[in-house]
């Protein structure tokens, strides 16, 4: 019988677990404890629990812990780091140091069913959800664990088409019992799943970053095939109906593709379309992928771009694109290579 | 689509529920909205389970609504979906989705269940000189092929991967629009299927020259 991992489940999972084991319900609190706050690598590493209990608990779990199998390193510092999660699944997390801060995303699916024109992943086809272990487990298990100052939930998948997972995962982040960060410091990205949107905004007060990359229907249809199911005025619609301010933070990722989505018309229709909401639009660069019909925009371009929008009274920035020369940019996360040769 | 307190739903009484090939069947039960051809609905058995999306593949003025589905072992829906019988309720959302516009002599790729939106397309008229490709690993997965083949003749082309050689083509939908001489850059490509076979035959469609802004695709997800 496998081991199950402990790494990863929320304090009621954890209390269902110790009430079905015959223990004290505040054993779940400690046994959190010991994996979010004090970082045990082991079961008997919890000497607060008895010898007993902690040989009780060994015979079916374990914490779970999913070292990387490899690292590469690019010449700006950000590292990519490869990890199993499962019989041939592999998933990739970025880890992106800058002066002030340091940046993890992670995945949270193996592959992503979503089919985006400009995205590496989506070639590899789907190979499977994570657990919410497994998504912070890129955390956990990575050098620079302590290091990293925020995550964005940006890596292979569709974080709202594994919307159960990704939320115990930041809930374990935020939570006193668990991690203890700041919502702020954590931001998930989607294409805007609405139903699941709608849950996101009830259940969580991270920083929601919204795939945007062009107002246009048939644009967007052509670009990415969810266009089709939730359009992306119903997906604003529903931000503006959600969207109750304060702390977090609603963003738009606009990646820019030469000649498509980078003209005067589309400032006119971004302008419309995110009128009066409390928001930013990120610029990316894009970084160009086998066979694809799409080239990036050129940066002087992309200022023009940013400049225009915020002249429109929407705060616009370009990010900064980080590890291209080892496949951890926006966009270039695949294990399909991997999958293929196992 | 995760959970129907986040959707508006009916309750419906199926009409029938029918295995047509190995794993697969065909649900009707009543319109009680009007739809698009091509639009897609939710359905479900009750509200504990995650409902999932499904492309209706009836006419637009059916006053049945026909959806073809596979059933998976490992799903949470669908091998209880495929134990109803006549007489027992259904959870169906309204239908929705812009999967809608389609153009004369478009040309329909599709594997599996994916036939659904184009046979609801063909069904209501929306187009004239449709040629359909559709992808399946046998020859009893061909969904709808008497109503395809008497109403596309040789616009029907059938692409069986497990087939052994005669009269069909035998391999992928992908093999066969890497092979395919008559393949007209200057039409427009509607997919519909898995994301794999989205993203692979998207990128064929690239790679022989048809832009990218005449294909449209539709992803069971």
């Amino acid at each position: 019988m496998s081991l199950i991992p402990l790494y990863g489940k929320t304090l009621s999972e954890l209390t269902e677990i110790v009430v079905a084991e015959g223990l004290l319900k505040y054993t779940a609190a400690q046994i959190t404890d010991w994996l979010y706050h004090k970082d045990v690598d082991s079961i008997d590493q919890m000497t607060n629990l008895s010898k007993k209990v902690r040989e009780q608990l060994s015979v079916k779990y374990t914490i779970g812990l999913i070292a990387p199998e490899q690292v590469s390193e690019s010449a700006d510092g950000t590292k990519k780091y490869l990890f199993p999660t499962g019989i041939n699944k592999f998933v990739e997390a970025a880890y992106i140091p800058e002066t002030d801060r340091a940046t993890l995303c992670v995945s949270s699916q193996a592959g992503c069913k979503m089919g985006c024109l400009f995205c590496m992943t989506g070639k590899q086809g789907f190979q499977g959800h994570l657990t919410s272990g497994e998504i912070i487990n890129q955390l956990r298990s990575i050098p620079e664990f302590r290091n990293v100052t925020n995550i964005v939930y940006m890596g292979m998948g569709e974080p709202f088409d594994n919307l159960d997972n990704v939320l115990k995962s930041t809930e374990i982040l935020t939570s006193e019992w668990g991690m203890g960060w700041s919502p702020k410091r954590v931001t998930v990205s989607s294409i805007g799943l609405i139903p699941a949107l709608r849950k996101f905004m009830e259940q969580s007060n991270c920083h929601l970053a919204i795939s945007l990359h062009t107002p246009f229907d048939e644009e967007r249809k052509m670009l990415m095939p969810i266009q089709n199911v939730y359009p992306i005025a119903d997906v604003v619609a529903e931000i503006r109906k959600t969207f109750k301010g304060g702390q977090r933070r609603v963003s738009f990722e606009y990646i820019m593709f030469d000649g498509i989505n980078d003209t005067p018309k589309h400032v006119k229709e971004m302008t419309k379309l995110l009128n009066g909401l409390e928001c930013r639009v990120n610029l990316i660069r894009f970084h160009t992928i086998p066979d694809s019909p799409l080239r990036g925009t050129a940066d002087a371009k992309m200022l023009e771009f940013r400049d225009a929008l915020t002249s429109k009274g929407i705060f616009t920035t370009i990010r900064a694109s980080r590890g291209q020369d080892i496949q951890a940019a926006c966009g270039l996360l695949s294990t399909k290579a991997l999958i293929e040769r196992k | 689509m995760k959970n129907w307190s986040d959707i508006e739903y009916t309750k419906q009484r199926v009409i029938s529920n029918v295995k047509i090939a190995p794993g697969s069947h065909i649900i009707k039960f009543h319109r009680n909205n009007p739809f698009i051809a091509g639009q897609v609905l939710a359905l479900g058995v009750n509200t504990e389970i995650e409902p999932r999306l499904y492309s209706i593949a009836s006419a637009e003025t059916d006053d049945l609504i026909t959806i073809l589905y596979s059933e998976r072992e490992e799903g949470s829906l669908t091998p209880m979906l495929s134990l109803l019988k006549a007489g027992d309720t259904l959870l169906v959302s309204k239908p929705f989705g812009t999967f809608t516009k389609v153009k004369d002599n478009a040309v329909f790729v599709a594997a599996g269940t994916g036939i659904a939106p184009f046979m609801s397309m063909l069904q209501s008229n929306k187009v004239n000189h449709a040629t359909v490709i559709h992808g399946a690993p046998y020859p009893d997965f061909f969904y709808f092929s008497d109503y395809l083949q008497s109403t596309l003749g040789e616009r029907y082309i059938q692409c069986c991967s497990r087939c052994l050689p005669g009269c069909l083509y035998v391999g992928r939908v992908t093999k066969f629009l890497k092979e395919w001489d008559s393949l007209d850059t200057n039409k427009n490509y509607y997919l519909c299927g898995s994301a794999e076979m989205v993203v692979e035959t998207r990128d064929i469609l690239i790679s022989r020259g048809v832009s990218v802004t005449n294909i449209n695709s539709e992803i069971y997800f």
